[in-house]
């Protein structure tokens, strides 16, 4: 915006902040202080009224920037929801007055607090502008789907259903996946007794009378590139040829292989043909098509052992440490497979702890019991394969023995494996210009960070596990089904559906050169002064989205419609050269520095804390709902992620006679809340580095603390306030104040 | 009856459940159990039992026939009902316990020395000579059940009770002589052998 800044301050004297402090003197500071061209106080500035006043300025007196000094800004966004200029926000409600007691004593510093806040306001509007639309936004309402299975033409059907077109991609000769390897499904209807039909023809007539969706047999992803909105794709056939086609969004469906049961030879699995795998027994029983099921040799089988987490939840080398979830029902559907033919054939399901998760989950077990199929707790240790006849060994657990069970049929409940393709993290990419595709990759992504999405733990895809389930690590990229957990097919429908919903967003938002989650709607998206890169790469490298490319010159290259606008590569950048029109190194930077740092002799410490908006600000503007008080030295500045904290901030705020810093980001690690997944860790990564600027600055360590907040921590967030007053107190103040 | 005594039972295999199912008064019942304990810890005579109500529908399971019906366990049962209360799939884990018992004393696999089992039979032999309970005789069968000076000693520890019994005319001496019964003792004699008749039919059915 080439229009001069005219800064407004809107000081409200409404929810008793009038009756708190003196407003009179915080429109005095925010004009002397802090250069606002006008500064008003209202009694009540989110009526309509108020909201006039401010609405008038714009108009008449050409105020661009807006400073409401007021309550949180996670308060009355609609109210103060000015267009075409911009806004920041001063909090005196849950900031100051409600985390303040109301005495005399406290009056003076509950004072300095809202006159800060006022300076901060106005400090940051200077800092911030309207963002413009991002030029490279492009809409395409393609979705491409890659994998066929059920969650893949589940994703297909429901798209297109809402209006989308699909290309659907399969690598191998025909639709169905796994799916279309079963015999029956596990009821996903009331009263969840009886088997159901898998539901794979339907589905696949479904795709075959819709105009919507092209389908792709025997077709790999040999390049992707792109971004939302301008995604491309080669789809390369079996026999070679390749044909380009242009996406708006993608859904990764590539399900799951069978885990390898060669590696079970003391489950007897490879020794006799009757030891097999519950995707082997499905194929049998595709094979039999509701007549009795026979063993390879064709004899009658008479008798079932049914060996659950065969190689799963085991710590063992090979075996896969975590419990697949559907394996313990599918057992269930198999020994029905013998009791609706024969109740006469004996089925016993081993098992050390039994999981029937879901609403129809413990119905089916009961259903499965009606039948007459056995549980028995108990660990196996051994199949005995001499003779005709298998020897189950297992300890019962129960009754406390070692005993055994001898059967016709051993089948081993072996787990899924992802088919996530590359692991990014091991198999890095190629050089830029050096690129080839990796036929083990299943997108074969020219991104410049890997081939594939980023992995999350046991080689599933990262999809925000605990919050977000479908959002990944790479914008516009959903994954559903198997390849993001394990999962049975009831469970895949209902992720494909979910995964198509957030594809169509993706679509709509790239189109208008919108972020999507977790800032879904923010039009910002990163500058950067490429004049002053030094090519460290640091961006490139700790994007958690993968954003951020490299041109010919191996400079980074960012892909608006890909970033999050999480700010982490701001952070990263040593020589401080991203930002976003309404948030930047400078729009927190000035926040801190013109707060007013009282000398040595006043007795009151400056505490900075730099909270996540997304949980930490959220549970501290609860704490205040709550009355929950704390110091009133700290001064709050929300930030978009931890990520985004460049380590300027801490020795700018140092220098500058802060006597303590407290960053409050998401829990990191495998089970982290980061909304923006990885910013939290990154950030914690590069504050371990902040002692240097301590030791070089002779400053005790203690001045500097960093805490995974969660946005239920109400009580804790002031807490961890407070005990950084406590040690200030201890250790006494920064000799930095001038 | 005396070959499905002979019954052999392979182990994990539904044999010895199917038995159960087909004999034993809400036997049906035993498969639903899903193991979670909770019989086991409710039951208030649970310390004395061998095997709870829990291990017992897990030993059905594993074909444990022999153990099951010999053993002296479901005898315990005290019919609290604490733990039909409690089960969380609903069995009527009482019930199945003294059914589990009463196959046990027709197989004649029960334990000979049991208490309770002494009891019930003489409770029954009681019971069924008149249609109505002898508390006399009841009480001094009871008492000399392990042997003449045992009875002796336990009669007079119970001298009070008897007394107090005497005067509230919940006994009578004159009980010695006949005592009371049903008008047609003659048709419950009838009904109560037909209704053995039809109970053994059924096990008969049942080729184990
Ligand atoms: S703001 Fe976040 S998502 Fe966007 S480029 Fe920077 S690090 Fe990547
Ligand atoms: S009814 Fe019998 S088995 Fe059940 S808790 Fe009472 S005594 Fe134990
Ligand atoms: S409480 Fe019921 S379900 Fe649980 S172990 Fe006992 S009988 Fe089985």
């Amino acid at each position: 915006m080439a229009d001069e800044i005219k800064i407004g301050a809107y000081i409200c004297q409404g929810c008793g902040i009038g009756d708190r402090v003196d407003t009179a003197q915080m429109a005095q500071v925010a004009q002397r202080d802090a250069k606002a061209s006008i500064a008003r106080e209202h009694e009540f500035l989110c009526n309509a009224e108020g909201v006039k006043m401010i609405q008038d300025d714009i108009d008449n007196e050409g105020v661009n920037r807006v400073a409401i000094v007021a309550c949180s800004r996670r308060a009355k966004t609609e109210a103060f929801n000015f267009q075409n200029v911009a806004i920041t926000r001063g909090n005196i409600r849950e900031g100051v007055i409600w985390v303040r007691p109301d005495t005399d004593e406290a009056r003076e510093t509950t004072q300095d607090m809202a006159d800060d806040y006022t300076r901060m306001a106005v400090a940051e509007c200077k800092y911030i502008g309207v963002p413009d639309n991002s030029e490279e936004a492009q809409y395409n309402r393609t979705i491409m789907v890659v994998g066929g299975g059920i969650s893949g033409m589940t994703a297909a059907t429901e798209a297109a259903k809402a209006g989308y077109p699909v290309h659907l991609i399969e690598k191998t000769g025909a639709l169905g996946g796994a799916a279309a390897k079963s015999w029956k499904r596990i009821p996903q209807k009331s009263p969840y007794r009886d088997l159901e039909d898998t539901g794979v023809a339907e589905l696949i007539s479904e795709i075959e009378a819709s105009d919507k969706i092209t389908v792709h047999l025997n077709s790999t992803l040999t390049k992707t590139s792109g971004a939302p909105g301008r995604f491309s794709a080669d789809i390369t056939t079996e026999s070679g040829s390749t044909t380009t086609e242009n996406f708006g969004a993608i859904i990764q469906a590539s399900g799951y292989s069978e885990y390898d049961a060669n590696q079970l030879p003391e489950l007897g699995y490879g020794k006799s043909p009757n030891v097999v795998t519950q995707a082997e027994l499905d194929a049998m029983a595709l094979e039999a098509n509701g007549g009795p099921i026979k063993t390879k040799d064709g004899k009658d089988i008479n008798s079932v052992a049914f060996v659950q987490c065969a190689g799963q939840r085991s710590e063992k080398e090979g075996h896969l440490s975590y419990c697949s979830g559907h394996c313990c029902m599918s057992s269930v559907k198999q020994a029905m497979y013998f009791k609706d033919q024969n109740p006469a054939v004996d089925t016993n399901v081993i098992y050390t702890d039994l999981r029937m998760p879901g609403a129809g989950g413990e119905d089916f077990y009961r259903g499965g019991q009606e039948k007459g199929v056995t549980f028995t707790k108990g660990s196996v240790s051994e199949v005995v394969t001499s003779g005709s006849e298998l020897e189950v060994k297992f300890k019962d657990l129960i009754l406390n023995e070692d005993t055994s069970e001898k059967v016709d049929l051993v089948v081993l409940a072996t787990g899924q494996v992802a088919n996530s393709g590359l692991n990014i993290d091991e198999v890095g990419q190629d050089e830029p210009g050096e690129w080839q595709s990796n036929p083990e990759s299943i997108l074969n992504l020219s991104y410049r960070q890997g081939k594939d999405m980023p992995q999350l733990t046991k080689g599933f895809n990262d999809s925000h596990f605990i919050c977000f389930p479908y959002e990944t690590r790479r914008t516009g990229i959903y994954a559903c089904g198997p390849v993001r957990r394990p999962m049975d097919m009831q469970q895949a429908i209902e992720d494909a559906a979910g995964a198509t919903m957030k594809a169509i967003q993706a679509v709509e938002n790239a189109g208008k050169g919108r972020a999507a989650h977790p800032r879904a709607g923010d039009l910002s998206y990163p500058i950067f002064r490429r004049e002053g890169c030094t090519q460290c790469k640091r961006c490139t490298v700790e994007c958690p989205f993968g954003a951020i490319d490299e041109d010919e010159q191996r400079f980074p290259q960012f892909n608006e419609a890909r970033c999050r606008r999480c700010g982490t590569c701001m952070g990263a950048c040593p020589v401080r050269v991203i930002s976003f029109e309404n948030y930047s190194v400078d729009s927190v930077g000035q926040q801190l520095k013109i707060v007013d740092i009282p000398d040595e002799f006043e007795e009151k410490p400056r505490i900075l804390a730099l909270a996540c908006e997304n949980d930490a600000y959220p549970a501290l503007d609860m704490a205040a709902m709550n009355k929950v008080e704390y110091s009133a030295f700290v001064r709050i500045i929300p930030i978009r992620c931890l990520g985004s904290t460049n380590l300027i901030w801490i020795t700018d705020a140092l220098n500058s006679g802060y006597d303590g810093v407290v960053l409050m980001g998401c829990q990191k690690g495998e089970n982290y809340q980061c909304h923006f997944v990885r910013g939290s860790e990154i950030a914690h990564v590069r504050m371990s580095k902040v002692d240097d600027t301590l030791q070089s600055l002779s400053l005790e360590p203690e001045r500097v603390s960093v805490h995974e907040v969660a946005i239920t921590d109400i009580e804790r967030a002031p807490q961890i306030i407070n005990e950084m007053a406590e040690t200030i107190e201890n250790i006494g103040m920064s000799p930095f104040k001038f | 009856m005396s070959n499905l005594n002979q019954a052999m039972v392979e182990k994990y295999r539904n044999s010895f459940l199917q038995e159960v199912q087909a004999n034993v008064e809400e036997g049906d019942w035993v498969k639903m159990c899903m193991q979670c304990g909770v019989c086991a810890g409710s039951c208030p005579m649970g310390p004395y039992w061998e095997h709870p109500p829990q291990e017992i529908f897990m030993m059905i399971r594993a074909g444990k026939r022999e153990e099951v019906l010999s053993s002296d366990s479901m005898w315990m049962c005290t019919s609290c009902y604490n733990c039909i209360a409690r089960c969380p799939r609903g069995l009527p884990i009482t019930h199945i316990m003294h059914g589990l018992a009463h196959y046990a004393d027709r197989l004649g696999l029960a334990p000979k020395e049991q208490p309770t089992r002494k009891f019930a039979n003489k409770f029954w032999d009681n019971l069924t000579k008149k249609g109505r309970v002898n508390e006399l005789k009841l009480g001094l069968a009871l008492y000399f059940m392990n042997g003449f000076f045992e009875g002796i000693k336990v009669a007079l520890a119970n001298q009070k009770l008897g007394l107090n019994m005497l005067k509230a005319k919940r006994m009578s001496i004159a009980e010695m002589f006949g005592g009371h019964g049903v008008k047609d003792s003659n048709g419950l004699h009838a009904i109560l052998k037909k209704a053995r008749e039809i109970e053994l039919a059924k096990a008969d059915e049942f080729k184990g």
